[in-house]
């Protein structure tokens, strides 16, 4: 093993795109790669700020409402075509909520403005209207042979075009539209899901498939030495009860 | 002559009201909400009814510090001798306002002459309760993230707020937060007389946040521009300006009466001094904590609103107890405890910074998922625990206890001692395992709190929430 290792992780628009615990996310991939010796840098990414994919092993984006996702639109927007690049060069993405909405084809909001999104994931999203619920709850789903837990809460349904992978299948929740039994996106190395939570911090084995992927694509071992995971799979335990009893 | 069929329906539903008061409190529940709630079965205008009958009426809403203000509120008045009316359990949907109407209304349906009603509103509620209640003051203290999976999103109810104040008659007073920029720029919706109100020391300003932190108001609504802040004192609270594209953006307005020269280190609580357009007086309050200057000032100005003079005001507010579960110290098998409310990221860390001093403390944390703690519980991440990270030892209890540990534990907590689902099994532990004489500090949700402080209080020989309601 090396001495030191370093991944850095582009958190795009931290201040506004923040809504549910998302700094959650960062502190878990943080942790679990520092418990491996791995320094995790965070490198803030709002509106205006450059961006450096070369120098990117991870972006995050997390949840924001309508009001946020039409702030950083334009500014999304224009980073659209080095994020596709990026995606292709096998680069590891996680979005979360509004951010997977941003970072699926097109979304369009309460208010029937249609936002073109960065197209990572061949998703579109739209929010039905006013007269509808938002589907708001605790939600369980399987994600290869583990479950994943977290809490949904979003206007927005989200459809998978054709040939398009979910990341994982609902067992309880809405997931991406309530309807077809899919929850998130999946396209190489990016996840989108509605989960929130914080999502990582209590499913630990996708923390550590994002961080895995992410040394992998710098030609390192992809095989993480286990941690003593007692809380994390507590915390996964009750989240599963939670959404079970939903 | 037969009553008219709407006169009778009325009678009945208040008679059905007192009744299931009388069972409930015979049952040991309290029955807060429940009077109300049957009576709205029967007949959905009886708070109407009820309130017109209202000399004076006072709705307060906000995402913190509601049950505190309106207690302070109340407790101003009556000091002042008036005859007050108010939910005094917390119990703030139109059944609980509905409930304290009820409670106060003859068999005939009459409130006392000149009795005047101060309800805290539930922040989803207020739009029904202005309708029903129409109110002569409507306060509102601040507004952040709390409880997304019931309100939805922060700015629809910032929007819900702006209808109501712009449906209010221009006879209506509206009392708004001067330092919380999504609060005081309601005023632009308000037909009649706005007052804010604010603090002005810059002694208890917080140092410059970096740039992770999250924020509840980062811009404004109609201008788009960002929020710049040159004094911050809690959260989003502060003195904040919106240059905008060619200088001409909101500030925060000149607030109508103020807080100087706080001190919230003052022998038995805080004292600041009470800046109106009719002069200053200090006044001292058996609270702790910036939050509390805030929601002191809110019901001051408002008792201001109404009319009372400023000594007075002074007088009634160095009265007010801490409200219920806000912030009580009850003595335990000889441990004094301290239950300090925590159900959303800004309520937390305010309630976090009052412990900064004294530590480290011996905690006991109960996070419940129920509809009125929030059934998401992902704002625990958003919240600063990290600034009590040096505690002495930690029990964690309530539903959704082992994310709390989780949480705790990435804030450098100390392993936990217990980590257990019931409560009284965690409180069992908690005190179990405190050195004789020790404090103790519990940091619940809102159903958490109900639940600890039944326990506690059975413990103690304390007061029981309901009583007086």
């Amino acid at each position: 093993m090396s001495a030191r290792r370093v991944l850095t992780l582009a958190h795009l628009y931290p201040s506004l795109m923040n809504l549910y615990g998302d700094r959650g996310n960062i502190m878990a991939l943080r942790a679990r790669c520092a418990a491996r010796g791995i320094e995790l840098q965070v490198r803030a990414i709002e509106i205006g700020d450059a961006w450096e994919p070369e120098e990117t092993d991870l972006v995050f984006i997390g949840g924001g409402q309508d009001r946020e996702q039409r702030r950083i639109h334009q500014d999304l927007a224009a980073r659209a075509g080095p994020l596709r690049d990026y995606r292709d060069a096998d680069g590891v993405i996680l979005a979360v909520c509004g951010g997977y909405q941003m970072f699926g084809r097109s979304y369009r909001d309460i208010d029937g403005d249609v936002m073109d999104g960065v197209g990572v994931f061949d998703i579109v999203s739209a929010h039905p209207g006013r007269r509808f619920e938002r589907c708001v709850g605790n939600v369980v789903a399987m994600w290869e042979d583990d479950t994943l837990v977290g809490f949904e809460n979003h206007g927005g349904r989200t459809y998978l075009n054709e040939g398009a992978e979910p990341l994982a299948t609902v067992v309880a929740g809405f997931g991406n539209n309530g309807g077809d039994g899919t929850e998130g996106a999946r396209v190489r190395n990016a996840f989108g899901t509605y989960l929130h939570g914080a999502l990582l911090p209590k499913n630990p084995r996708l923390a550590d498939r994002l961080i895995g992927l992410a040394l992998a694509r710098r030609g390192g071992e992809a095989a993480l030495a286990p941690l003593d995971d007692h809380y994390e799979s507590r915390a996964h335990a009750e989240a599963l009860h939670a959404g079970l009893r939903r | 002559m037969p009553p008219p069929p709407e006169a009778a329906r009325a009678r009945a539903a208040l008679l059905a009201g007192k009744l299931a008061q009388r069972a409930s409190r015979r049952l040991g529940r309290g029955g807060t909400a429940l009077p109300g709630l049957v009576a709205e079965r029967i007949d959905d205008r009886l708070v109407e009814r009820l309130a017109a009958q209202l000399d004076a009426a006072v709705l307060v809403t906000g995402t913190n510090g509601k049950t505190t203000t309106t207690r302070m509120l109340a407790g101003i008045l009556e000091a002042g001798g008036r005859h007050v009316i108010h939910n005094r359990a917390g119990s703030n949907l139109m059944r609980g306002i509905g409930a304290a109407l009820i409670a106060a209304a003859d068999p005939g349906g009459r409130l006392r002459p000149g009795a005047a009603g101060v309800f805290e509103t539930d922040e989803a509620t207020l739009p029904e309760a202005a309708r029903a209640v129409r109110p002569g003051v409507l306060l509102i203290g601040n507004l952040s993230r709390d409880q997304l999976d019931r309100y939805g999103e922060i700015e629809a109810v910032r929007e819900q707020w702006r209808e109501t104040i712009a449906a209010l008659p221009p006879t209506t007073t509206v009392v708004l937060n001067a330092d919380d920029p999504s609060v005081a720029t309601l005023a632009r919706a308000a037909r009649g007389p706005v007052v804010h109100f604010g603090i002005d020391d810059p002694a208890v300003a917080e140092p410059p946040l970096d740039g992770q932190r999250s924020l509840d108001a980062l811009w404004d609504e109609e201008t788009g521009a960002d929020y710049v802040y040159g004094r911050r004192y809690l959260a989003h609270l502060g003195h904040w300006s919106c240059p905008g594209a060619n200088g001409e953006g909101p500030s925060r307005p000149e607030p109508g009466v103020a807080a100087r020269e706080i001190d919230l280190a003052a022998p038995g609580g805080l004292a600041f001094t009470l800046r109106t357009g009719d002069g200053e007086s200090r006044v001292g309050a058996p609270l702790h904590g910036l939050y509390n200057v805030y929601n002191a000032l809110a019901a001051a100005t408002a008792a201001g609103a109404l009319g009372l003079p400023p000594d007075r005001v002074a007088e009634g507010l160095a009265r007010t107890a801490a409200a219920f579960g806000r912030q009580e110290e009850l003595l335990v098998r000889g441990h004094p405890v301290r239950i300090l409310l925590g159900k959303n990221p800004a309520g937390v860390n305010a309630a976090l910074r009052t412990l900064t001093d004294g530590g480290p403390h011996h905690l006991l944390v109960l996070l419940n998922d129920g509809l009125a703690d929030g059934t998401d519980v992902s704002w625990i991440w958003d919240t600063d625990w990290e600034t009590l990270s040096d505690a002495a030892s930690l029990v964690v209890g309530g539903r959704r206890a082992a994310d709390m540990a989780l949480r705790l534990r990435y804030a450098g907590f100390p392993e936990p001692l217990a980590v257990e689902r019931p409560i009284a099994a965690a409180l069992r532990a908690r005190l179990d395992a405190l050195p004789p004489g020790a404090p103790l500090v519990v940091l619940p949700t809102y159903t958490a709190l109900l639940d600890v402080r039944e326990q506690l209080g059975r413990m103690a020989g304390a007061r029981r929430i309901w009583e007086g309601a």
